[in-house]
């Protein structure tokens, strides 16, 4: 029999808001321990949570980008349960009545779109963290990221496979980046992503026995462990076997997925609605203001690149698919007339080296204005495109100006004839058996002489003007 | 003159004019706990020095612009205040100094208010005696074989057996009312969201409210003044205007209409407190107002809501005392579970775990859309039925609790019958409304009230009617035997 995969995702980004969910403690990361916590977050004895507005809006911003319908009214639950991590021993959420609902992300596979439906979106509230100490027999708790607002987004069962979930995660990534919500770095724990998978016979629309999968620490283990799962549960069905439907956790060294807890032991959280916060009512109005915010996302710019700029969907693809990549070509084609050069040296030069290097556009420390000079210095044939090249490595790795490294370098273009005559003579002399195979017809062996001017000028030598005085010269 | 016996009102008047000082006043009060404590056992903390060296503060001030300033305030052991130690008669916050003061606090120490200690309760407000305490019983002053009411028991005593001048309570089923009651006092529990309960160690969240515990209705309108009002700490409170409530101390009920329910008259409650609410009737009607019977039908069904919603809120509220941060830890424990387990079971008092447990069960899986749900929908019905009654009345009369004060140990045995003594109460919190209780009459030696419920943020009404009945009973002066 076959079978066919069935994957939803349950992801939670943090939220970029300078101050907590429901207090004014700051959301900075990396501080030092219990440094940004108050009575409120510490969940002392008789405090109130206050929700803060921005978080709304924000939360609003990334299901209005995330095609989601915002609900009118919806309230926050308590999920009750005891964690160290946890100071008031539940965690403000929102169970029946999320904020919105019904959003989607498009994706494309093999050539295809394919909408991948969201069930919901909500805001909550952040745990704090434990800190294990080797060694040591007790756990300190770090209480910092308590009450960082979340958003947690549910996506609907619509992925067939851990590549399907892999196009889904960076889609969701390059969304939120792009409305500024959430910088999404799996490393500091501001984006968290759980996997629930099953298998059913190909065909069949009930859902198999699932299994969530934890502890996942970037979007490669993501992509692995639903591999790895797939693998396991179908050989499993296979082998007549059933699927054990537990939560699992990923083992990133040994590239296997562990046995966590079992559904019987699965938590009662006894939600009910948490009676210190008033419902929200989500004003129409304020959600159209926010939705004027809302920059260009992904989709529709890669539809004005293929548009606008003629770029193949491919480029387009590529360079739209983060925000200050986008951003980075954008500013140099306000600065050039010819969009598609700059994708060329973009999609081949700049993402070579940074891939290289492992670097994020970002870090790169020239301006778009000096990677234009550079094109122009070879439209105004001071140097070759050639030369270009190793010009465009130097202002990557230094960030100097093109000017000055051509001028250091002593790269400008030689355009004058008379020393191209020089060269293309001395090349004949040295090269007599090509220039008889030229004679007697072989087109190549041009090429072969050009090759030589351009090595005995260190490329240095205008192609043009080498290929019209070495054909006067052949006569 | 004893100090000590004064009103707010009173003191007010002579810290003005210089004839004494808020260190007199407050020494009074001191000497005064020193004498009766012993019999009345109202405090948990006694702040002596610090109030003694506040009024001294404030006497060097002479800043007695305000009606507070420089009085003495017994406050409830639920109310947190910055480094004074707040327990809620509770061994698992036994050692518990807030870092902050709740927002009712910040208002009295801006009014220049001293803080004379801390009152007795009962644990995290379960309870209608003050004897769930889990540190000791307080007593009633005016028989002290009897319990002051509950769970605001520690306050109603303090201001009763005048050792402060007047003290704030909580209400979460009557937790007010009751023991003001009980204790003949005034005691006033305002419409939900009139007063922030922020700092108020939370029991019940949809239910608890701070409110004012005083020797006279005029007391009573100048402690709201000073303690209610919108609070951007508190998402719950409500941003309406606020009035100047002595403005309403005047004497006057004609055409004012006032129902009676049935439901509140019926089973249960004794004669004497009957009597009571029937002479204030005719007293209403003497003085120009019209009473009638009306029907609250669903008030029946509100004693039993209340058991859900407020154990399932309070589930939850209480989760938090886990040993990890705060409050006191069990000594010996395995692993974290055991941590849990054995701080709990330590810290907590019987009746708080008994509602835990009823808390826990009608919130989980299965079991919330037959209980925690359902209650729910009694509570839209028992608000439905006021809201009823409004539209044709000014005003509720009604007993607070079905019998005077009952006997220390009478009803420990028997938590059903302990729940009933609120049963007059509990209605009134489901609902938000603002209620007050004041005493009319005495029958054997023990106070007896009445209960006057008001519309939503009609506490310029109540206070009224009850400034009126308080002059014509007349009972002012009337002080238990502790000497
Ligand atoms: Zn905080």
């Amino acid at each position: 029999m076959s079978y066919e995969t069935v994957i939803g995702l349950e992801v939670h980004v943090e939220l970029l808001t300078k101050s907590k969910v429901f207090c004014g403690c700051s959301t900075e990361f990396g501080k030092d321990v219990n440094t940004h916590c108050c009575p409120v977050c510490l969940g002392m004895p008789g405090v109130l949570p206050v929700t803060n507005k921005k978080a709304v809006e924000y939360a609003i911003k990334a299901a209005l980008a995330l095609n989601c319908e915002i609900a009118e009214y919806s309230k926050f639950d308590r999920k009750n349960y005891f964690y160290p991590d946890l100071p008031k021993a539940y965690q403000i959420s929102q169970y029946d009545m999320p904020l919105a609902r019904k959003g989607y992300i498009e994706i494309e596979i093999d050539g295809n779109v394919k909408r991948i439906g969201i069930n919901r979106l909500h805001l909550e509230e952040d745990a704090g963290k434990l800190v294990h100490e080797e060694g040591k027999g007790y756990s300190l708790v770090d209480l910092n990221r308590t009450g960082v607002p979340l958003i947690e987004i549910v996506s609907e069962p619509d992925m067939r496979s851990a590549e399907e979930a892999w196009l889904y995660l960076n889609k969701l990534k390059t969304i939120l980046q792009y409305i500024e919500v959430s910088d999404c770095k799996m490393e500091e724990g501001s984006l968290r992503c759980d996997v629930n998978i099953s298998l059913r016979p190909a065909g069949s629309e009930k859902f198999g026995k699932k299994v969530e999968i934890k502890n996942l620490g970037s979007f490669k283990a993501v992509k692995r462990a639903l591999e790895y799962e797939e693998k396991r549960q179908r050989e499993l069905l296979t082998q007549g076997f059933e699927v054990v439907q537990e939560t699992r956790r990923w083992d990133e060294a040994r590239g296997i997925t562990t046995s966590m807890r079992s559904k019987e032991e699965a938590h009662d959280y006894r939600y009910f609605p948490d009676p210190d916060l008033v419902p929200m009512i989500i004003d129409k109005k304020w959600v159209e203001e926010i939705k004027t915010t809302l920059p260009e996302l992904p989709d529709e710019k890669k539809k004005r690149y293929m548009r606008d700029f003629g770029l193949p969907e491919y480029d387009a693809s590529v360079i739209t698919s983060s925000k200050s990549f986008a951003k980075f070509y954008e500013e140099c084609v306000e600065l050039y007339h010819d969009p598609k050069i700059v994708s060329n040296w973009v999609m081949s030069e700049l993402l070579g080296l940074l891939n290289e290097k492992g670097m994020e556009i970002d870090e790169v420390v020239f301006k778009p204005a000096d990677f234009v000079k550079m094109l122009k210095l070879i439209d105004n044939g001071t140097i070759s495109g050639k030369i270009a090249k190793d010009v465009f490595k130097e202002m990557f790795e230094t960030g100097k100006d093109p000017e000055v490294i051509v001028r250091e370098k002593g790269l400008v273009q030689i355009t004058d004839e008379d020393e191209i005559r020089k060269v293309a003579q001395k090349v004949i002399e040295e090269n007599k058996k090509s220039v008889e195979d030229y004679k007697s017809g072989k087109e190549k062996a041009f090429g072969f002489l050009v090759g030589q001017i351009m090595k005995e000028t260190k490329g240095k030598a205008n192609p043009q003007l080498a290929n019209k005085v070495l054909k006067e010269l052949l006569g | 003159m004893k100090l000590y016996e004064l009103t707010i009102h009173e003191a007010h008047e002579l810290l003005k004019k210089g004839e004494i000082s808020s260190k007199e006043l407050t020494l009074s009060v001191i000497e005064r706990i020193q004498k009766v404590e012993d019999k009345v056992r109202a405090y948990v903390t006694i702040n002596e020095e610090e109030a003694l060296k506040n009024s001294e503060e404030v006497d060097n001030t002479r800043d007695f612009s305000t009606f507070l300033s420089g009085i003495p305030v017994a406050i409830k052991d639920n109310i947190c205040t910055y480094n004074l130690r707040t327990t809620c008669s509770s061994k698992i916050l036994e050692n518990f100094i807030p870092p902050y003061d709740a927002t009712v606090i910040k208002k009295l120490k801006t009014n220049n208010a001293v803080i004379i200690g801390k009152t007795n309760m009962d644990e995290f407000a379960m309870g209608s005696s003050t004897e769930n305490s889990a540190f000791f019983p307080t007593r009633n002053p005016w028989d002290q074989t009897r319990v002051p009411g509950g769970s605001s028991g520690g306050s109603a005593a303090a201001v009763a057996a005048d050792e402060c001048i007047y003290a704030l309570g909580s209400d979460t089923g009557g937790s007010i009312r009751q023991p003001a009651n009980y204790c003949g006092v005034v005691g006033l529990k305002p419409t939900y969201g009139r007063v922030s309960r922020y700092g108020l160690v939370a029991y019940a969240s949809s239910l608890d409210q701070i409110g004012p515990i005083t020797k006279d209705v005029t007391d009573c309108a100048i402690v709201l003044n000073s303690i209610c009002g919108w609070d951007e700490k508190d998402s719950t409170s409500a941003d309406v205007p606020v009035d100047d409530f002595t403005k309403y101390l005047v004497e006057d009920v004609r055409g004012l209409r006032v129902g009676i329910p049935k439901e509140y008259m019926g089973e249960g409650i004794d004669e004497d407190v009957k009597s009571a609410v029937l002479s204030t009737a005719k007293l209403l009607e003497k003085m120009g107002a019209f009473c009638e019977e009306i029907s609250l039908p669903h008030t029946e069904y509100a004693l039993w809501a209340y058991y859900i919603i407020a154990p399932a809120e309070a589930s939850s509220n209480l989760a938090r005392y886990d040993g990890i941060r705060y409050g006191v830890r069990a000594k010996n424990y395995d692993d974290l579970i055991d941590l849990y387990k054995k701080t709990r079971s330590e810290g907590f008092g019987a009746e708080v775990k008994r509602r835990i447990m009823l808390g826990t069960y009608a919130l989980s899986a299965g079991y919330y859309d037959a209980y925690y749900l359902k209650a729910q929908k009694v509570r839209t019905l028992v608000k439905r039925d006021f809201d009823r009654a409004f539209e044709k009345y000014d005003l509720i009369l009604s007993p607070v609790a079905p019998s005077t004060a009952f006997k220390i140990g009478e009803m420990v045995d028997d938590p059903l019958k302990m729940y009933m003594s609120d049963v007059c109460t509990i209605p009134v919190n489901m609902a938000g409304l603002p209620a007050i209780s004041i005493p009319v009459s005495f029958s054997n030696a023990l106070p007896v009230g009445i209960q006057l419920i008001g519309k939503a943020f009609g506490e310029g009404t109540l206070l009224k009617v009850s400034y009126t009945l308080e002059k014509a009973v007349n009972l002012e002066k009337r002080k238990p035997q502790l000497d």
